[in-house]
């Protein structure tokens, strides 16, 4: 029992969950047509670099690495609000969510 | 008992972003998306961020993914179509996130000096954290409040439905 508690995982595996994460996120970011689901792709992003962020705080034992984590959190809860607010001016000027028709700034 | 609840959560975590890729329509990516913040606070538990985890399921599942899905849901997205956009980046922008993967990898698998993350590590306890954050870091955590503060008030100002925007409507589509 005490032999199964003990196991550990090395930090280099929650190391590539991260980079695993951010990498589908990049590819969510390329082939969703969907603006909604573009924005959802580059919050799978900020999950992955928070996990390094984490990992590195847990390899370091500094406090600062999970503080920067809480402040990512606090922009992308503000990215989030500013975004979907844009998203909903978008479609309510262009009655559509796909990227492919959303080419141009000017309403 | 960490392994394997390090393997069961990043499986999770890994099923879900794969899931919110391969659904096609926004409301399964978002559930998706969810389950993924969910097992992330897990691991970050597992890592000894006891605050994290919390604020993560608390600021991220709950808050922003409440956003996400209620936007879904107000503007009514339907399936997306593929396109051939779509395709071209599937064929050439897949590979390429593949060969940064591998190189990711590679540095990280080859970096000397990553230590082990066990249960027995103890965690990180919120009053630690507090302590830096309100002695240290106290201006950017102020200068923080005034960046939600803008937030608030550049969403309310983008949402909000003004008369001439419903001008420009009603002309360019002719009812």
């Amino acid at each position: 029992m005490s032999s199964f508690l003990s196991q550990e995982v090395p930090l280099s595996w929650y190391l590539l969950l991260s980079a695993a994460l951010f990498s589908l996120g990049v590819v969510g970011f390329l082939i969703k047509r969907n603006l909604i689901t573009v924005f959802m792709s580059i919050e799978l992003m900020l999950n992955g670099v928070n996990l390094s962020f984490v990992t590195f705080a847990h390899q370091w034992h500094a406090v600062k690495g999970q503080i920067f984590v809480f402040f990512v959190m606090m922009v992308a809860a503000a990215e989030a609000a500013v975004g979907l607010a844009i998203i909903i001016a978008v479609f309510r000027a262009r009655a559509t969510l796909a990227v492919d028709r959303i080419d141009l700034m000017k309403l | 008992m960490h392994l394997i609840l390090f393997l069961v959560f990043a499986g999770f975590c890994l099923g879900g972003a794969i899931n919110l890729l391969i659904q096609s329509h926004p409301i399964n990516s978002a559930l998706s998306l969810i389950v993924v913040m969910v097992s992330l606070a897990v691991l970050y538990l597992l890592l000894g961020a006891e605050f994290l985890a919390a604020a993560q399921v608390i600021v991220y599942a709950g808050a922003i993914m409440v956003l996400f899905t209620f936007v879904v849901m107000l503007l009514n997205a339907g399936r997306e179509a593929h396109t051939l956009g779509s395709r071209a980046a599937l064929r050439l922008g897949f590979p390429a996130v593949v060969a940064i993967l591998a190189v990711i990898a590679t540095v990280i698998l080859r970096a000397q000096g990553l230590g082990v993350a066990k249960l027995s590590d103890g965690i990180t306890s919120t009053e630690e954290l507090s302590t830096v954050l309100f002695t240290k870091l106290l201006l950017p955590f102020e200068v923080t409040s005034v960046l939600i503060l803008i937030a608030i008030l550049g969403a309310v100002a983008l949402a909000r439905h003004d008369d001439t925007d419903q001008r420009a409507n009603v002309e360019r589509t002719g009812k």
